[in-house]
């Protein structure tokens, strides 16, 4: 057997050097490809993170009509906007302004956002405060007409980095950089109608 | 004093002295040479690399490019000796550096304005081999390896920019890790990996500090190495686009060739002067350059709930932010953005003329580098004004025109006209 395996340069069984050179190479980059999981893993938001990223808890006894406040959830500013009639009935009228009107481009939105003031109930209009052009805080230009905008303006949000545009039911309008409305984080009322729990609703239960 | 009878080690090949007798004590160099090849280095690198006889002032750049690497890599070490990275310590600890080092201002300033000097020096270098055609064959892959320098310095540069935690700092890592987001079906979840939570927060800063302190540092020294290496394989070009090595002399050298030194380590040094000049009137006079080196916001630390007026980032992004903005569709914008970066390691391959040089192309290129040069500088300025009315026409005027330099070229490039090539470079004795 041994008188077989010869080592000179002529003898050499060059197809089988070939695939154990192949297996050798394979098998070193399947051990890499998984070597790499825990580097790669670890750049994902950590346990502590995760944690703080629980469900914001808002009291909106003392918004008064036409006001805005501004929490935090997930380090990301939470528009909660107390809506007045009036300003219920300018979000009517200028669907031709707009990308999307009735909330139809973007699936990862709750379903309670698919309507016309793109909440849970008319009055309160909750939103991540974060363009969805490049996640600047777009401002308050609520009263209509804005000398700063146009004529046509019914009150919203405008940014200030990029100038998109959005109503308030923030909808964004044609002409603006984002694409797409702002977004709706998941929330409900609980335990009574004016407090408001932002990270929370029927598919998100507890923390993330 | 035995010592000085030992034997000493012999070079590879060098014959053992008759009688077996101990060398005769040789100086350092020579004990040295004896171990490590400097001879072969300095002759095979410096005094027997020989470069075109007719570099103009275009050339002092790469150079230039080497020194300031240098800069901020022993600037950038300091700074790590004084910085503490972290949401809550990163902005403090550098006005600590700024109002209580010994000479912090003066390193800080150094680095930042550095910076600048890095991207002025490396846009002035990539001019050149585009006005030269230096990318072209044989030198593409020279041309590749440089971009990717490039590339990693912008990436070195954006994270370099957020780690003293003031506000454009924070702002300006939410518009460009949000441009990940983009991306299509990945996208929101490649942003959360980016940053390692819900928003830009301690995780990113501590991990863009190990990214810009480590990882990309030893890949810039890696590259600019190979871009050396091949540098060295095919020679440099020179204003006139000719290759030297096709006209030898009967010592085997290039006719027009002089040794890199002393003849180019010479005239570098007079670059180097005057460079260092510059550096020093900025560094002490306008560090902040008005807002254009170190922008006004970036001196109140960073705050998620409050954005400035306006976003910019520092002007050597400001050509693609302007193109960026410009689409009013974010996808489409940061696709565009993305490819006025990437096209440029596309040139060698989009150029079809048959000639290198500026010198000897017809009126087309001449023109196209012209308005393409002229698109990059309008480009610059608007992305650092506000992004409405006439600054945003402009800026879709000008990236079109930015584009068309590139997509166009295979077809101006071909049709132009040329002017015939001398077979020796022009050369004018001083």
């Amino acid at each position: 057997m041994a008188e077989n395996v010869v080592v000179g340069d002529d003898g050499v069984d060059l197809s089988r050097r070939k695939f154990l050179t192949t297996a050798t190479i394979a098998t070193g980059a399947v051990g890499a490809v998984f070597a790499a999981v825990p580097f790669i893993e670890s750049w994902q938001p950590s346990e502590r993170a995760k944690a703080l990223g629980a469900p914001t808890v808002l009291d909106l006894s003392k918004l008064e009509p036409g006001q805005m406040t501004i929490t935090t959830w997930r380090r990301s500013p939470i528009y909660v906007v107390r809506r007045t009639p009036e300003m219920l009935q300018h979000l009517k009228g200028h669907d031709q302004l707009l990308k999307d009107p009735d909330s139809k481009d973007d699936s990862s939105q709750p379903p309670y956002t698919k309507n016309l003031y793109r909440s849970r109930v008319p009055e309160y209009l909750v939103l991540i405060g974060t363009c969805t052009h490049l996640g600047c805080l777009p401002k308050q230009h609520f009263s209509p007409a804005d000398a700063e905008i146009g004529a046509y303006w019914p009150g919203g949000f405008f940014c200030p980095c990029h100038g998109s545009r959005f109503d308030l039911s923030g909808r964004v309008f044609t002409g603006s950089p984002a694409s797409i409305n702002l977004r709706i984080p998941p929330y409900e009322f609980s335990p009574n109608p004016s407090t408001l729990v932002v990270g929370l609703d029927e598919t998100h239960k507890g923390a993330a | 004093m035995a010592d000085l009878h030992r034997p000493d080690m012999r070079a590879p090949g060098e014959p053992l002295p008759p009688g077996g007798n101990p060398l005769p004590r040789q100086g350092l160099w020579a004990w040295l040479n004896k171990r490590l090849p400097l001879d072969e280095f300095i002759s095979d690198q410096l005094t027997g690399y020989y470069a075109p006889k007719n570099f103009n002032i275009w050339y002092f750049f790469g150079s230039l490019a080497l020194l300031v690497l240098v800069l901020q890599l022993a600037t950038g070490i300091f700074l790590t000796m004084f910085y503490k990275v972290g949401e809550a310590t990163s902005f403090d600890s550098v006005e600590y550096i700024m109002r209580e080092v010994d000479w912090g201002w003066l390193i800080r300033y150094l680095h930042s304005t550095g910076a600048s000097a890095f991207f002025i020096v490396v846009y002035l270098h990539m001019f050149r081999a585009l006005l030269y055609g230096s990318y072209k064959r044989p030198r593409e892959l020279l041309w590749v390896i440089g971009m990717l320098i490039y590339l990693a310095l912008m990436a070195e540069a954006f994270m370099g920019y957020v780690l003293p935690w003031g506000n454009m700092s924070f702002w300006g890592a939410q518009v460009i890790v949000n441009l990940f987001g983009t991306i299509p079906v990945i996208g929101p979840g490649l942003v959360e990996w980016i940053r390692g939570d819900y928003g830009i927060a301690d995780a990113t800063l501590n991990r863009f500090f190990a990214l810009h302190v480590a990882a990309l540092p030893l890949a810039l020294l890696l590259l600019v190495v190979l871009h050396l290496v091949a540098l060295r394989r095919t020679g440099s070009n020179n204003p006139d686009g000719i290759e030297i090595k096709e006209k030898l002399g009967p010592d085997g050298k290039p006719l027009d060739g002089i040794p890199f030194h002393p003849y180019y380590t010479v005239k570098d040094v007079v670059g180097v002067g005057i460079f260092l000049m510059l550096l020093a009137i900025v560094v002490f006079f306008v560090p902040t350059l008005g807002g254009l080196f170190l922008e006004g916001p970036n001196f109140g630390p960073a705050n998620p709930m409050s954005t400035p007026e306006h976003i910019a980032p520092v002007w050597y992004f400001t050509p693609y932010y302007a193109i960026l903005r410009a689409v009013p569709d974010q996808r489409m914008g940061a696709l565009l953005m993305a490819a006025a970066v990437l096209l440029f390691l596309f040139l060698p391959w989009l150029d079809r003329c048959p000639v290198k040089s500026m010198r000897y192309r017809g009126w087309m290129s001449r023109t196209a580098l012209a308005v393409f040069a002229v698109s990059f500088v309008v480009l610059g300025y608007l992305g650092l004004q506000p992004a409405e009315g006439v600054y945003v026409l402009l800026a879709r005027i000008f990236a079109v025109l930015y584009f068309l330099f590139f997509l166009a070229m295979p077809f101006y490039s071909k049709f132009d006209r040329v002017k015939p090539v001398p077979d020796r470079v022009v050369y004018h004795a001083h």
